[in-house]
């Protein structure tokens, strides 16, 4: 029996893989990254890519991930796979788009108070005209 | 007979009122099922990235600060990242937690409190903060049903920028904390500096090897860890929306229930009195002929 070590792949979003495995590949940052049981201790980013987990029954697993960070502690391998592909650049889009989003709502903030005047009108017209109209009813 | 056909309205339009509160208790009840499935799903993740982070800050103490682990002097300041949900109809969640921060932001104003900022993430708090006149930097709507990760890291990225370029003393966020079907609690609660308590104390600290080096590496994970919180809010903000709308939907269904039961009684009795009004003015009609 080979020795094995657990392995264990979570994303924010769900818990993907938790198992023994024999031997465990993954894209590294600096490089391809082949860990066995009793490898030293590692942390590192990991890039976009496919990590491969060799099962103790020799089948494999293949799980597809967008990054994330790989921690090795003696008898245990997490990797925490990010669910979205990261980038200084891509965060910087997304939080700009962030900001504009907010910067839009406060415009049309004043879109919609002006509606809501408008409705008020709206509703003082109509009660002016259901005055008139009793008036009337009343005059004859 | 007055007044009837005005009833038999009413009663219909109560009636399919109920039609609309029921389904739409049925249809929070099993997405409140998926919700609390989502909310523990993300639970591992936390767990790991909470132990890792602990270790690390631990470990690190000496060799490399993190601007998310130093505590500023002041506290002049604040962030503040609401989660509220993105409709309505569900009792008073939004309502709660937007009191929640309201009270405190006056707080913190009492207390010396220079500039607030606000990131929006849901409809109603968005809106909310935008009455109240606070300073919204960034907003994130339209989440759907299913959180996701990629949608948070914008808006909050805008926090953390600021808090990591000094604009910030501290962040907090609030969200509705999910205890159970029935009971949902408004918090708020610091989230950056990062406190060594909330993390916990480290079971043991491996003398790790870090690649390309340590700053990066642990850059990159107080970063996720920060957002990890982020997201475990959100995902409990929505389990928390969906019970709290199927609790106030059955409420709804129920009030439309009696409602309808009284109309109805109304309704007979209207009916009884034209039949008794009728039946004596032919009596009296009868007797008038006989006599």
């Amino acid at each position: 029996m080979a020795m094995t070590i657990h392995v264990d792949v979570v994303s924010a979003e769900a818990s993907i893989f938790s198992g023994l495995a024999e031997f465990v590949v993954l894209p590294g940052e600096s490089g391809e990254l082949g860990i066995m049981p009793g490898h030293v201790p590692l942390m590192t980013r990991i890039k976009p890519g496919a990590v491969r987990i060799k099962l103790p029954d020799s089948s494999e697993e293949l799980i597809f991930v967008a990054g994330g960070l790989l921690e090795v502690q003696p008898g245990l391998i997490t990797v925490l796979a990010d669910t979205a592909i990261r980038g200084g650049d891509l965060d910087e889009a997304k939080a700009l788009e962030a900001k504009r989003m907010a910067e839009e709502a406060m415009v049309n903030r004043a879109a919609t108070l002006d509606y809501a005047r408008a409705q008020a009108e709206l509703a003082e017209a109509v009660a002016q005209l259901a005055a008139i109209d009793r008036l009337r009813k009343r005059g004859h | 007979m007055p007044g009837s056909k005005e009833i038999r309205t009413k009663i219909k339009s109560v009636q399919n009122t109920r039609k609309i509160t029921k389904a739409m208790e049925m249809v929070a009840a099993s997405k409140m099922r998926k919700a609390q499935e989502r909310m523990r799903a993300a639970r591992p993740y936390s767990e790991k990235i909470r132990r890792l982070a602990a270790n690390l800050s631990q470990a690190l103490v000496t060799e490399y600060r993190h601007p998310f682990l130093t505590k500023a002097t002041a506290h002049k300041r604040i962030g503040l990242i609401v989660v509220t949900s993105d409709k309505g109809l569900c009792g008073g969640l939004n309502t709660n937690v937007l009191r929640l921060c309201m009270n405190t932001m006056r707080e913190w104003e009492t207390k010396g409190v220079t500039e607030m900022r606000v990131t929006a993430i849901g409809n109603k708090g968005l809106g909310f903060m935008q009455r109240l006149g606070a300073k919204v930097v960034s907003s994130i709507t339209h989440l759907g049903d299913t959180p996701h990760m990629e949608k948070l890291i914008g808006p909050v990225k805008v926090m953390i920028d600021a808090f990591q370029n000094g604009e910030l003393d501290a962040v907090y966020v609030s969200y509705t904390r999910f205890v159970n079907t029935m009971k949902q609690e408004p918090v708020l609660e610091p989230l950056l500096p990062l406190s060594g308590e909330r993390m916990g104390t480290p079971e043991r600290s491996w003398d790790y090897i870090y690649e390309p080096d340590a700053q990066a590496v642990i850059d990159e994970l107080l970063l996720r860890y920060v957002e990890a919180l982020i997201y475990q809010g959100l995902a409990e903000n929505m389990a928390s929306e969906q019970s709290a709308r199927m609790v106030a939907m059955k409420a709804a269904t129920d009030n439309a229930g009696s409602v309808i039961k009284e109309l109805q009684l109304v309704y007979n009795k209207a009916r009884q009195a034209a039949i008794t009004k009728e039946i004596s003015e032919i009596v009296g009609g009868a007797a008038a002929i006989a006599g």
